[in-house]
């Protein structure tokens, strides 16, 4: 059969902020631009961001400035961010933002009639640009609806609304395609007939989000099944930091089937609290060493901030994620849980009815529609979720380039800017930023080329073959296969892990990859989620053994990653990075690689006591000499 | 650029779902309601244009004022003792007005809903077929007169205006009365409805784009779209208001009803 | 706490096809969502059904429940009764490709022919300055996570076929009002909304405001509000003459 064939300059893969984001900037540097996503076009799991995007526009508190936002994103990732990309981010966020505005936008206003920003945890000032709790929302309907503006620009200038810029709706790409060491192209099937599609294109941007299907309590939605870091991998490039994945603290647990379902963090920055069953507000206890002095001690200090945010520490309910996830971990399995095993937050005491529903709409919908809870009148009952993997692709920060030529990679998908752990409000600005910046990479690296990639045949067949194959076969469940993967994921390399468990995880995941190849799928090719979960396993699998094998090496705690066997931060691991490969397509080999000293005009905006707390002696004795020339 | 779409799966044609709603509950009690309710009032309407007991001092039937012809207006019931209509005029005086309210009644936002669904069935409830083969809506003539409705509602302020002057005139001469208590009520309702109207709340500020420039007209809007939010209820509300205080003025008119504080 | 339940769910691919009995567990707390993913793990693998997030906020999962246009995963179970027989089927206005999932590309179709956000020419990035007041209106409309139920429930094309050239259907003449009262948008909308995309044709009877999962107040703040919009430009002697008068004195 033949198959249909497409040519583009460049392909982005995946349709949420960053992908939409690299297609407008390929599109505008003239680029023909294809953007494949599994979904429909304006579903991506950007739409469940809710609190905002963090950029240092100065319009709340004008002493927010690019440097204190990028103190903000290192110290949160406890300093082992790529730099250069926490940079980038905090300079050009607000530019993005902007920009947004300019394409049809409309963020809540301050009374000056500039964009509000919110407080959001580990942000010093007031940050994060928002609507309501539905920023991601606006976030991706505005890029859609660029897309849309400038495929109307081109039917005035084409007549073809599609010249330029073309979306492949409900398509999945299962292989990259090389021409020697280039890209040259993509595989993919569409998911509504079955049939396949091949891409010939020289630039592929990869912004296929994050890997939380492999856990069974993930605030993610299906599509995120980390294709974007499987796909990498199978081309030959790296990936980084995957041991470093958020739990977000305050995920829904109860009803069962909603379990994970994200509560936004704005509830704590507009007054929410967490207690335990004791009715105690029990994030005092949990303050660490290195954020003693930025956080509120007391209870009256911290309600005084949200008024008076001068003169006052903040309340510890707004501590990093990774803070809060452990802690609230800590108080369930102390036995000081509520009854469906999670927490209390209860914003119910501390505002208004009225308010509530004012400032939190969604969350007020949410909790009366899908657990029948007023939140207005009662507290929720709250626990740790998979949320967002720091870890992904490594890519050059001004570029989105990967190791491979031709391949890009943008937003959750790529590693580095985020560190151990990501900032509240700092993915969506990511996106932005970083989604511009892969585009513009693929445009520029696109015009440098003398000649364009081949398509080689066989790598084609064997990827139809690929697909194929779970169709073809009467095999095991996939549906069982996945939630095996899932359980192991979710209770072995979880929130806290140890050695003995990591190891057991990745002795499941090696019986799991044999059984992922015998997994069959009944029915036709035609809308088939069965054979599309069959086609996602051998991502999934892949990608976990990554997360598996990268935490088992890094033997301290640092953000995203904690270690029950190793409970402290290592000033030595925060200097390594560790890089996942599959050469042979099929087994994860890891290596530690040395992280990329910070420039010295960087690294003196911070003061020497708080590097301190990070940096080995060594280094310190460096920053010593820097800082006095 | 060549390009091709997959093949087209099968048919593409929608399910072919042989009964005309797969609701199972009872969708079709509400516009069974509307319309035994709308006709009923349409019934009482005709039949109080006919009825010629308009009037019972202090008290004039709504549906009878303001009295404009001479031959058929007795004198107290005359809007500031005047009657521009010449006694050559020997139809009912109801005839006169009632296009006014009628018509804002009749091109109402809400009541074009409840007519289109119980009358027209177009549709008769939210995802239950429609009966008719053909529909443009409100494009063409001549639902496309319906946008009419803003001069209609400038009529139905002057209308409400009067109703309440007439309330007024009931409270100065027989403030006890249960009458004067009556028109009083309709002429809350009737101009509450009045001011809810979609057209009403454009004019005050909905056409505006910056609110912010416009203080006082914002405040306004705010007021009517409070209203606005209501205004399915006041319609109901001010009609049967309207209905009750009309046939109370008339049963007092034809001495029916008697007593001493009516 | 969980039950056995009875569904009808419609499968098929295209518009052929028939509804189809299943006896599902049912357990505390679910949602028709639940059911049908269930109905997918343990007997019917390749039941067809668009979802995304879950949580009402993407609107993937738009399918007609009892004949009523829901989301699946906000249509809790506890609504039903448990010897209820809960039929489920796709939306009816929109070709279907298989079992629940039907082809929505008439509605990005129309969302293409609305002329996008029109600012002035003279303002960059960054200078837009806009009063929470002026912005919340269209706010309101941004908020549709374009489920295209309201498009689906909306008689001009469930039940006309041939109308779906000339209306744009309530998701985008929604868009039409979000635009129109944008405080910086400069194009003239209001000729376009009549008589290119339909406006004319919504005859105001609501089904699009009672079923947005968002709640969303499309009939009463979009439509009616650009409907006197429209009057305004076409079908307003006075607030024309007004508009020639002040013009010309300013």
């Amino acid at each position: 059969m033949e198959i249909e064939r497409h040519e583009y300059d460049v392909v982005v893969i995946g349709a949420g902020g960053a992908g939409l984001r690299a297609a407008i900037e390929a599109r505008q540097q003239g680029k023909r631009t294809a953007i494949v996503c599994k979904s429909l076009f304006g579903k991506a799991h950007t739409v469940m961001a809710e609190g905002g995007a963090a950029a240092a526009m100065g319009n709340v508190n004008p002493d927010d400035n690019w440097m204190v936002h990028f103190r903000d994103t290192m110290r949160g990732g406890k300093f082992l961010n790529n730099w250069r990309m926490a940079e980038l981010h905090a300079k050009e966020a607000p530019d993005r933002v902007w920009e947004l505005e300019a394409w049809g936008a409309l963020f809540d206003r301050t009374k000056d009639g500039k964009i509000s920003q919110r407080n959001f945890g580990g942000h010093e000032y007031p940050r994060l640009a928002h609507v309501g709790d539905r920023t991601g929302l606006e976030l991706i309907r505005t890029l859609q609806q660029r897309v849309v503006a400038l495929q109307q620009e081109d039917y005035e200038t084409h007549g073809d609304h599609e010249a330029y810029i073309k979306v492949f709706a409900e398509c999945t790409v299962t292989r990259l395609l090389k021409d020697g060491d280039r890209i040259s192209g993509a595989f993919g099937y569409w998911r509504e007939s079955g049939s396949f599609v091949l891409f010939d294109a020289p630039a592929v941007v990869l912004a296929t989000g994050g890997i939380g299907k492999s856990y069974v309590v993930t605030s993610n939605s299906w599509e995120y099944t980390g294709d974007g870091h499987a796909l990498a991998l199978l081309a030959g490039a790296k990936l980084i930091n995957m041991e470093f994945i958020q739990f977000h603290p305050t995920g829904m647990v109860w009803p069962p089937s909603v379990r994970g379902i994200l509560v936004t963090e704005s509830v704590r920055g507009d007054g929410g609290v967490l207690r335990n069953s004791d009715g105690e507000r029990f994030m005092f206890n949990y303050i660490p060493e290195v954020f003693k002095d930025k956080y509120a001690t007391t209870e009256e200090e911290g309600d005084r901030w949200y008024t008076d945010q001068a003169n006052n520490r903040r309340p510890p309910e707004l501590l990093p994620r990774d803070e809060v996830a452990r802690a609230i971990n800590a108080e369930v399995k102390a036995g000081r849980g509520s009854p469906q095993g999670g927490v209390f937050l209860d914003v119910s005491t501390r505002l208004p009815a009225e308010e509530i529903r004012r400032r939190l709409p969604s969350m007020y919908h949410q909790f009366k529609e899908l657990a029948d809870v007023d939140i207005t009148a009662e507290p929720m009952q709250v626990g740790p979720t998979c949320h967002y993997i720091m870890g992904g692709v490594e890519v050059d920060a001004d570029t989105g380039a990967s190791a491979v030529p031709g391949l890009f990679a943008a937003g959750e998908v790529s590693g580095g800017m985020h560190g151990s752990n990501r900032l509240g409000g700092n993915s969506l600005s990511d996106l932005l930023v970083f989604g511009r910046r892969a585009g513009a990479g693929a445009a520029a690296y696109v015009d440098g080329l003398a000649a364009r990639p081949k398509l080689p045949q066989d790598q084609v067949d064997a990827a139809r073959e690929e697909a194929l194959a779970p169709l073809g076969r009467d095999g095991e469940n996939p549906y069982e296969v996945h939630h095996e993967l899932q359980r192991t994921m979710n209770d072995l390399v979880g929130i806290i892990r140890k050695a003995e468990e990591v190891s057991e995880a990745l002795e499941v995941v090696e019986k799991l990859k044999e059984r992922v190849r015998l997994v069959g799928a009944g029915g036709s090719r035609i809308y088939n989620p069965g054979w599309h979960l069959a086609i996602d396993l051998r991502n999934m699998v892949l990608v976990s053994e990554c997360v598996a094998r990268a935490a088992l090496m890094r033997e301290e705690s640092r953000g995203g990653h904690t270690r029950d066997d190793f409970p402290g931060m290592n000033p030595e691991w925060r200097r390594k990075l560790l890089v996942c490969s599959a050469s042979d397509g099929s087994s994860v080999q890891v290596e530690e690689r040395l992280q990329p000293r910070m420039r010295d005009d960087l690294i003196t905006l911070f003061d020497r006591d708080e590097l301190k707390k990070y940096l080995t002696d060594e280094e310190m004795a460096e920053f010593d000499g820097i800082a006095k020339s | 650029m060549t390009q091709t779409t997959p093949d087209a799966p099968v048919r593409r044609q929608r399910a072919q779902v042989k009964v005309r709603t797969l609701r199972t509950d009872r969708w079709w009690v509400v516009p069974l309601l509307t319309f035994l309710a709308l006709s009923a009032f349409l019934i009482y309407g005709f039949w109080a244009i006919f009825d010629d007991s308009i009037f019972v001092d202090p008290y004039i039937a709504p549906f009878s004022s303001p009295c404009l012809a001479e031959a058929t207006c007795p004198e107290g019931a005359r809007l500031f003792g005047w009657a521009p209509i010449g006694d050559w005029y020997t139809l009912p005086g109801g005839l006169l007005i009632l296009g006014l309210p009628g018509g804002f009644r009749f091109t109402c936002y809400y009541y074009r809903k409840s007519y289109y669904r119980s009358f027209w069935l177009s549709p008769p409830a939210c995802a239950v077929q429609e009966p008719h083969g053909k529909y443009t809506g409100e494009s063409r003539f001549p639902l496309i007169i319906q946008n009419i409705h803003r001069y209609f509602f400038y009529a139905a302020i002057v209308v409400g205006l009067i109703l309440a002057y007439d309330a007024v005139l009931a409270l100065v001469h027989k403030p006890a009365g249960v009458g004067t208590w009556v028109l009083i009520a309709n002429a809350v309702l009737i101009n509450a409805y009045t001011l809810s109207c979609h057209s009403c709340r454009h004019i005050t500020a909905g056409r505006l784009n910056h609110f912010s420039r416009h203080p006082l007209r914002y405040k306004a809007w705010t007021f009517v779209s409070k209203l606005n939010a209501k205004h399915q209820q006041l319609a109901w509300a001010s009609m049967f208001s309207v209905m009750g205080a009309d046939l109370y003025v008339r049963l007092v008119a034809k001495g029916i009803i008697a007593f001493p504080f009516a | 706490m969980s039950y056995k339940a009875k569904f009808k769910v419609w499968r098929g691919e295209g518009g052929e096809g028939r509804l189809e009995d299943f006896t599902v567990e049912v357990n505390e707390g679910e949602v028709v969502l639940d059911i049908i993913h269930r109905l997918q793990a343990t007997q019917a693998p390749d039941l067809a059904v668009r979802w995304n997030c879950k949580a009402g906020k993407c609107g993937s999962c738009s399918m007609e429940i009892n004949g009523k246009p829901r989301l699946g995963c906000m249509t809790r179970m506890s609504t039903f009764a448990e010897d209820e027989t809960i039929t489920v089927t796709p939306m009816r206005t929109f070709p279907v490709i298989k079992d629940l999932v039907t082809d929505v590309s008439f509605n990005y179709q129309k969302a293409r022919e609305i002329p996008s956000f029109t600012p002035p020419a003279d303002v960059r990035p960054g200078e837009y300055r806009m009063q929470q007041v002026d912005v919340e209106r269209s706010q309101e409309f941004r908020k549709c996570i374009e489920c295209f139920m309201c498009n689906n429930v909306c008689h001009v094309i469930r039940d006309h076929e041939e109308n779906k050239a000339a209306f744009a259907g309530p998701r985008y003449l929604m868009r039409i009002a979000e635009l129109d009262m944008h405080p910086y948008d400069v194009a003239d909308r209001k000729e376009a909304a009549q008589q290119e995309h339909g406006l004319g044709y919504c005859n105001i009877t609501k089904c699009c405001t009672e079923v947005c999962p968002e709640h969303i107040k499309i009939t009463d703040n979009a439509l009616i509000p650009m409907k006197e919009r429209v009057v305004d430009r076409r079908y307003d002697p006075l607030v024309w003459l007004g508009n020639k008068i002040f013009k010309r004195s300013k």
